[in-house]
């Protein structure tokens, strides 16, 4: 049933002009940012880390508004109801959705990587080639059921927006996806240790760089798998919540 | 096993609203205030309406969507807050209206996927949706993402989707809302056909003819209240002792509709746009002949077809809500 639903769902957020646009679009922003970023600074070699770092940063932000704006999206599709009818756990309904926006996520790093290439030449030799496509594989899954916990809280809230917006760049920053973790103040250091996030995009620069791929993977995916059990006790409160305040469905 | 597939006693809800920051105001609104009435297996059941009455409020109650504020409700013997998985697997949900749907997926991939949600077991599956299809009249349509359809198209795919799993008792909140005549009609058809094969059917709308021709009884609701529950023959009853004259006008002012209310012997007058004129229908007390005086209180006003007639179930209605 998650796989069905993730894949149906992947679909009609592909066919979405909204999101087709923006694939095409941010990428390019992405990449440009990545390559002028670190030209300017003194380790031009590690273009292709900064390329795959921006390329995550698309999948974070793919989870994060699509988690949030796909909660929101049932809302106003008139399907939150629906799906909530549904004789299962709310963890088997939201998992798939936010995990199709991993998926559709993938985009971002594949067509980061590409226009890297095209553009500004920066060379595809990854160190660890095998351990990158387990990895980023991996730290998209992470990221959809972390993605679940920020769903259980978008639930109750028809406003998620607001806390949609104030969630991206600090995760960016503090999981260290473009700028190295060592250069943050000493108090990010604890956030950043919870987050899958965090493991995620060291497992996949470890596998452009080498290093210890499956250490970095397999706390990501511990942590996530945390917030999977987190978001599914969340989601069975908020569910029932939402069912006495009436916020399932717009007024 | 009972012979009731509804059982509802004493349904309250409250919506509770805030507004403002730093100092929050807080409203409540009775949307529901004490409802009960059972629904017997097989049965085809209207709540009929005017908007806002609680309807909607009532059906999002009895199938596990909203948590009543008091009271109980049970649905095939399985009570709705306690044991809202059980009444989630026997049950179907289908609203009037555009949404609810995947617009850029293709009907058979919303019914794919609504089957896996509602545990259709996987082997069913392609013989229930084509079962499902052909119900509806979707069959060969099946394809096309839902974005194209017409409303009567996505109306019928919301009955399919809440018929996919058999449910023993079907919720229809408004199914024909925005439909046009035709369209309406087919739906009529197969909720029929359903109620005939021995799905308890809960439906609410506020066309009078709807409720009359489909539904074994009626529940009149108003203000959050049962008016009136009964079968269309017994709620006509409620019109007994009046009469109804209608007039075709062009152009009524308010005051004159206020001078006609205060005739003597004036039950319910009221007001209705048809094309571009007006359709005053004024219900008095069968024993008034009140023509003359209402004419007379609309002279200088251009008038079309003048006619008399017997109560039905629409005046009863207005009769029950305006009591």
């Amino acid at each position: 049933m998650i796989a069905v639903g993730a894949l149906l769902h992947t679909k009609h957020l592909s066919r979405s002009v909204f999101e087709i646009t923006i694939a095409l679009v941010v990428p390019v922003v992405q990449a440009s940012l990545a390559v002028y970023l670190f030209r300017a600074g003194t380790e031009p070699h590690r273009m292709l880390e900064a390329a795959v770092g921006a390329g995550l940063m698309g999948v974070w932000s793919s989870v994060l508004f699509g988690s949030g704006g796909a909660i929101q999206n049932q809302r106003w599709q008139g399907t939150l109801e629906m799906l909530m009818l549904a004789p299962r756990p709310a963890v088997l309904v939201i998992l798939p959705i936010t995990l199709a926006t991993g998926l559709t996520g993938t985009y971002a790093v594949a067509a980061t990587l590409l226009w890297g290439w095209l553009l500004y030449g920066i060379p595809l030799d990854f160190a660890r080639p095998l351990a990158f496509a387990v990895a980023v594989p991996g730290c998209i899954l992470a990221l959809g059921m972390f993605g679940l916990l920020l769903a259980a809280t978008f639930v109750l809230m028809r406003n998620a927006n607001a806390l949609t917006n104030t969630l991206e760049y600090p995760i960016w920053l503090v999981s260290g996806m473009l700028v190295p973790i060592s250069v943050l103040p000493g108090w990010t250091g604890p956030i950043a240790a919870v987050l899958p996030t965090t493991w995620g995009a060291r497992a996949v620069r470890q596998a452009v760089t080498g290093g210890a791929v499956w250490p970095s993977l397999g706390i990501c995916l511990a942590v996530s798998v945390l917030c999977l059990g987190l978001g599914t006790l969340a989601l069975t409160y908020v569910e029932r919540r939402a069912r006495a305040a009436a916020t399932l469905a717009l007024a | 096993m009972t012979g009731t597939a509804i059982e509802a006693d004493d349904l309250r809800r409250t919506y509770r609203t805030r507004t403002g920051w730093l100092r929050p105001r807080r409203t409540e609104i009775p949307a529901v205030r004490g409802v009960s009435f059972t629904v017997r297996r097989g049965e085809l059941f209207g709540l009929l309406g005017p908007n806002g009455a609680g309807k909607t409020t009532v059906i999002k109650m009895l199938n596990t969507l909203l948590i009543p504020t008091a009271g109980t409700a049970r649905v095939c013997g399985f009570d709705v807050v306690a044991a809202t998985r059980e009444v989630r697997k026997r049950i179907g949900y289908v609203f009037g209206g555009d949404r609810g749907l995947y617009e850029r997926l293709s009907a058979l991939d919303n019914l794919r996927y609504f089957a896996e949600l509602y545990g259709v077991p996987a082997r069913q599956q392609r013989g229930r949706i084509s079962e499902v299809l052909d119900l509806v009249g979707l069959a060969g349509r099946e394809r096309e993402r839902v974005e194209g359809y017409s409303r009567g198209m996505r109306q019928r795919l919301h009955i399919a989707r809440g018929l996919l799993h058999s449910p023993q008792v079907l919720f229809l909140d408004e199914p024909s809302i925005g439909v046009d005549p035709v369209a309406a009609r087919e739906l009529r058809r197969t909720v029929a056909n359903l109620a005939a094969t021995g799905t308890t059917v809960l439906l609410t709308t506020h066309y009078m003819a709807e409720a009359e021709e489909l539904c074994d009884r009626i529940a009149v609701i108003a203000g959050g209240r049962i008016r009136a529950l009964g079968t269309a023959d017994e709620l006509k009853h409620h019109a007994d002792g009046r009469r109804v004259l209608e007039v075709e006008a062009y152009g009524v002012p308010d005051d004159r509709l206020t001078a006609i209310r205060a005739l003597p012997g004036v039950r319910e007058a009221s007001l209705e746009t048809v094309g571009t004129g007006h359709l005053l229908r004024v219900q008095s007390d069968a024993n008034s002949d009140l023509q003359h005086h209402v004419l007379g209180a609309l002279s200088g006003i251009r008038l079309g077809r003048v006619s008399t007639r017997q109560p039905t179930l629409e005046d009863a209605y207005v009769a029950i809500v305006n009591s």
